[in-house]
């Protein structure tokens, strides 16, 4: 009887339900969408590390970067060194890793040493574990495959002599050091020299960087769960007020206070699962809409492999589920407890409710007003990631808590000008409907700056990565030899044609105690002609020519602190001064530059095999590279297809949060839609006298309609300022956390015009079913306000 | 008792090479057929060095060393050192494509601790294997090695311990079973099983608290077969006892599903002379059990032989001598007491 009672309000007043319905899913969805993205690339990663040992042992390498021969893997083994040989390359588009499962460290690959499948892996037939995809393309090149889901994506594990057939250009590429080694080992210099210990601290660096990319993610994901959990605050706040003589009526009958109570929040609950499990099932097609380009661009700007198929985890799920009831606890909790503490008689006073009035504006003032300032006191002294995001978050919560405040002035200063009465009436309406408006305002608001803000630092960066594309790619070819013999008859071939060569020879490195690459840079005019500098010694390339200096990129400089004029320790007891810093978008790794001849000098054994290639006429220069130096067509790529591919790396990065911004922008338009069409039904006393003295009920439509478009307009101009701070927090702080480089901050005013025609266009859209239906108002309705009906 | 070695290392080897291990199979499926492995025959005619060698053709083999050593103050230690050859075929190939595996296990005991480590390797390579002339057997650092087998170096090492020894024979090599044909059940499975008991061992051992020097005894069993365990049999209990009168014993006792037991034994005498007999001479009777890794172990034990007039009782050096490796057992120093007194050496299977 109770619940029926109860439930009656929904019956009565559908559009509040659906307004917390709805809100509630959309909260749930995005946040759950974004969770399911996370968790399907952090179990990749774990995959990764568990079968790969990748970001969880040490690793040695060879210095330049070449195979290690078997019989330094044999000497390090007999002179006491616990290392396990790694053979691992491409083939047919899939990672083939070759371990060997005598020697790997404890837990790795997919057998396991004590339970005896061992003996398959070693068999003589040689089995390969994978993924059912990665299986599928490779192709029929071992007589037994066999699924297991644990092994990363995109990759195959199979036993070392198995690798070494299937790859047999590769040797050993690395060895897995174990974690425990035995007494009295020498030194790895003294048994192995040419090879570098890396530690497992090098791989957790792309981990730092992929958890920057997901917390961003998480950082929108939370974004749009404030913005639906404002909505379902609005819904409910309401919807309890409306049901105040309901529960009146209740407790005079004697329903006890606290079974009311639990019923009420019961039913809260049971709305929240319901409404979960439909944000759970849209959170899920998202994800599966998104992850593909995720795990684009996670594996073209980092390097880490993810799968691009979502799989269903039931820790998801309930983690979403609680999620929601979290959001409803947070949006109900208070209207529940006013309704507790309400005096058994008190009356309904929805209106009142809905415009709530100055004392709340001025805590809201107050409170935005610090939040303003507690942001920039967390990005001016906050150091890191986690600082950076706080202070994002305090700027972008303290500028929604202001909106209401500024609209109030700028409606009050609007006022000012009316010098007609139905102008007047006009202003002061809309200043009446403010507060029952302005969480939908708010939410506008934090949509469009979050558009603005991230339009802001994508656009600066890819301007940025296209200016410095050009600086980079001024090669006319872009050639890729197989290995040192055909790199040499490129090299003659292009020479003998008259073209510049510029080899791109590196080796890997530890630079300033980090894992980077030192690379060759050939004497050559065009390197001075088309590299920039963020900063720089006086004639930088003549030191560098001379073997006398080198060149860092950003990354690398900010990491260590170094910077021109400092020395930079490119090899044991070779230390150079720093010449120029130069920037290095897309690039995870510190990197150093010296002069070929210097290069050549420090790694003897290091080959080009990439070169781009410079002459009069580069189709003949490719022609004759294919006809003499005997180089397939596939290995060479001109500069526009250099530039092409690389943007689509760059596009791909960022389609995922231009598709979160516009769900929530939809979000933020819903919200304006639900509170217009709550706020309808209330404005009838304020309406029918204005109807009375005149006024048609299509001009009044006609001015609820300007109203909201007006006010969407106001919140945009607004929203501007808040997403330009956005974006200099983004590109100047979060930028420098998570990639180690900053961008200048350019402007774009003419996409901020569209956006702000965008939200006009919000506005009036959310506006022009609430205006359609006041405009067709029986004239009955309005009748009955004079006749003491409310 | 490095018979039991062999068992042991059956059952590594099982365990490389067999994914089930059924209880139908015996410890560790080391019963399994032998397809294509060469199957040891009666009347062997060894020869040295090479049969000091690997034997490809077989499909487990190994060099086992166990040595009871005493510190400076009277302390006793033990010291295992072990090499073990399985083969997934009965070929070998240069190269990843070998198909022989081996693993080494190397110990320490002292009254107090127990250290144990393992290293396994491909063959093939270079990274583990066993050369005839000169002698040497190593797997990673881990090496047996000298001119010949009378005159070797042993050392291994762990993450917390460590060993060097030199070893040198003092007798000659003693043949287990008939001429070194070695019998391990009634159904005829059978090992091929030699022994240097005679070794003088001197050298330090390295502790967590420090270096000690040492002196003592060491035997080396030698055994290799191609499938070595009767289908019910279980597990083993080895020994390999040194006695004050100079007097040697090896005693393997291999364990039936059904409560029974196949006991052979050797007696070597102070000149190396050796009477090997069957099952039906010689027994041994664990007297006291206790709690080792989470399992029962007998740990107190009673040989009699009496015919030789023998009746002693065996005590561990120190009880919790677990192996807790990728196959577990049991294995360390024994004190000796009775109609004979010494020390020696104690290896027990399939206690799991």
């Amino acid at each position: 009887m109770v619940l029926g009672a109860l439930l009656s309000g929904w019956r009565r007043a559908p559009l509040q339900l659906v307004t917390l319905l709805a809100g509630l899913a959309l909260a749930t969805a995005l946040w759950a969408g974004v969770q399911a993205i996370n968790a399907e690339a952090r179990a990749s990663y774990d995959a990764a590390a568990a079968t790969l040992g990748e970001g969880r042992f040490d690793q040695i390498v060879a210095a330049d970067g070449g195979a290690i021969p078997r019989e330094t893997y044999v000497a390090l083994r007999r002179a006491g060194w616990l290392v396990s040989p790694v053979i691992e390359g491409r083939r047919d588009g899939v990672r083939v890793v070759g371990l060997d499962p005598l020697t790997a460290p404890g837990g790795l690959g997919p057998v396991d040493l004590d339970e005896g499948e061992v003996g398959a892996f070693l068999s003589e037939a040689g089995a390969v574990y994978g993924r059912a995809d990665a299986l599928a393309a490779l192709g029929d090149v071992a007589p037994a495959k066999v699924v297991a889901p644990e092994v990363a994506p995109g990759t195959v594990l199979t036993d070392l002599r198995v690798a070494a057939r299937l790859l047999p250009e590769a040797g050993i590429g690395r060895l897995i050091v174990a974690d425990v080694q035995p007494l009295g080992r020498p030194a790895l210099e003294e048994v192995a020299p040419g090879l570098s210990l890396r530690s497992a601290q090098g791989a957790a660096d792309v981990g730092r960087l992929t958890d920057s990319f997901h917390l961003n993610l998480t950082a929108f994901g939370a974004l749009a769960f404030v913005v639906g959990i404002f909505i379902v605050h609005g819904a409910i706040g309401l919807a309890f007020e409306e049901r105040r003589p309901v529960i009146r009526t209740l407790r005079a009958l004697g329903v006890p206070l606290g079974p009311l109570m639990a019923v009420i929040g019961a039913e809260l609950v049971v709305l929240a699962l319901v409404a979960g499990a439909v944000g759970l099932a849209l959170g899920y097609l998202i994800a599966a809409a998104l992850l593909p380009d995720v795990a684009a661009t996670l594996g073209g700007l980092y390097g880490a492999e993810v799968a691009g198929s979502l799989s269903f985890r039931p820790g998801w799920a309930l983690a979403g589920l609680g999620m929601t009831l979290v959001g409803t606890a947070v949006a109900g909790g208070g209207a529940l407890l006013a309704l507790a503490r309400m005096p058994v008689l008190a009356a309904a006073r929805p209106r009142a409710w809905a415009m709530a009035g100055g004392r709340r504006r001025a805590r809201q003032t107050a409170g935005g007003l610090a939040l303003l300032v507690l942001a920039a006191l967390v990005l001016w002294r906050g150091g890191g990631l986690v600082a950076g995001f706080a202070g994002l978050g305090a700027l972008m919560l303290g500028g929604a808590l202001m909106l209401p405040p500024l609209l109030d002035l700028a409606l009050a200063a609007g006022a000012r000008t009316a010098r007609r009465p139905v102008a007047d009436w006009f202003w002061a309406d809309s200043r009446q409907q403010l507060p029952g408006l302005s969480l939908a305002l708010m939410a506008l608001l934090l949509a469009m700056a979050a558009n603005v803000g991230v339009s802001t630092m994508v656009s600066s960066f890819r301007v940025t990565f296209e200016r410095f594309l050009d600086q980079r790619l001024f090669a006319d070819l872009y050639v890729q030899a197989e290995d040192g013999e055909q790199a040499a008859r490129i090299e003659a071939v292009a020479v003998a044609a008259g073209a510049e060569v510029l080899p791109r020879v590196g080796v890997e490195a530890t630079l300033a105690g980090q894992p980077g690459e030192v690379l060759a840079a050939r004497e050559s005019a065009a390197f001075e002609a088309n590299w920039r500098f963020l900063d720089a010694a006086p004639e930088p390339w003549a030191g560098v020519w001379a073997g006398e200096g080198v060149l860092v990129n950003e990354q690398l400089a900010r990491r260590s602190g170094l910077g021109p004029g400092d020395r930079l320790e490119v090899v044991e007891g070779t230390g150079l001064p720093i010449l120029g810093v130069y920037g290095d978008y897309g690039n995870p790794v510190g990197q150093a530059v010296v002069g070929e001849a210097l290069f050549r000098q420090l790694y003897p054994e290091a080959e080009a095999t990439q070169f781009g290639i410079s002459g009069a006429d580069p189709g003949a220069l490719a022609e004759g590279l294919t006809s003499q130096a005997g180089l397939p067509a596939g290995a060479i790529t001109d500069q526009a297809a250099a530039k092409r591919f690389s943007l689509a790396v760059f596009e791909r990065t960022f389609s995922v949060t231009g598709a979160l911004n516009v769900l929530t922008l939809a979000v933020a338009g819903f919200a304006m839609l639900m509170s217009l069409l709550t706020l309808a039904g209330m404005r009838l006393p304020q309406l029918a006298p204005v109807w009375a003295l005149g006024l048609t009920r299509a001009r009044l439509g006609r001015l609820d309609l300007v109203r909201a478009v007006m006010l969407a307009a106001f919140t945009a101009v607004l929203a501007i300022p808040l997403g330009l701070a956005l974006a200099w927090v983004l590109l100047a702080v979060i930028n420098v956390e998570a990639f180690g480089w900053r961008l200048p901050m350019i402007l774009f005013p003419w996409d901020y015009v569209r956006l702000v025609l965008l939200a006009l266009v919000a506005g009036g859209l959310a506006a022009l079913w609430p205006a359609w239906r006041l405009a067709r108002t029986p004239p009955a309705v309005l009748l009955k306000v004079f006749s003491g009906e409310r | 008792m490095r018979g039991r070695r062999a068992f042991l290392a059956r059952l590594a080897a099982l365990s490389v090479l067999v994914p089930v291990r059924a209880a139908a199979q015996g410890f560790a499926g080391l019963a399994t057929e032998a397809e294509g492995f060469t199957l040891p025959r009666p009347d062997p005619t060894f020869s040295f060095p090479a049969d000091h060698g690997p034997h490809h053709d077989f499909r487990i083999e190994w060099w086992y060393v166990t040595a009871n050593l005493k510190g400076p103050d009277g302390t006793p230690y033990g010291v295992q050192w072990t090499l073990f050859r399985s083969a997934l075929a009965p070929a070998e190939a240069e190269g990843w494509d070998s198909p022989q595996v081996w693993f080494g296990h190397a110990a320490l005991t002292t009254p107090e601790r127990h250290f144990a480590t393992e290293r396994y390797a491909r063959g093939g390579i270079g990274q583990a294997g066993v050369t005839a002339e000169p002698f040497a057997a190593w797997i990673d650092e881990w090496h047996l090695q000298g001119e010949t087998l009378s005159d070797v170096a042993m050392a291994a090492t762990g993450p917390d311990f460590g060993y060097d020894l030199a070893l040198v024979a003092e007798g000659p090599l003693v043949f287990h079973g008939e001429g070194g044909f070695s019998v391990k059940s009634d159904a005829g499975q059978a090992s091929y099983y030699y022994s240097q008991p005679f070794y003088r061992a001197e050298g330090r051992l390295l502790l967590p608290s420090g270096t000690v020097e040492v002196t003592g005894r060491a035997w080396l069993d030698r055994e290799w077969s191609s499938q070595p365990l009767e289908e019910t049999q279980e597990g083993w209990d080895w020994f390999s006892l040194h006695f004050e009168s100079g007097e040697r014993l090896m005693l393997y006792r291999l364990r039936e599903s059904g409560g029974g037991a196949y006991t052979a034994a050797t007696w070597i005498a102070a000149d190396g002379t050796a009477e090997a007999v069957p099952d039906g001479y010689a027994t041994a009777e664990p007297l006291e059990s206790g709690e080792v890794a989470g399992r029962q172990v007998p740990l107190v034990w009673r040989l009699r032989w009496p015919e030789r007039g023998l009746d002693v009782v065996t005590r561990p050096v120190n009880p919790n001598a677990w192996m807790g490796l990728t196959i577990p057992y049991w294995e360390g120093p024994v004190s000796v007491e009775g109609s004979h007194d010494g020390r020696g050496y104690l290896e027990m299977t399939g206690y799991e």
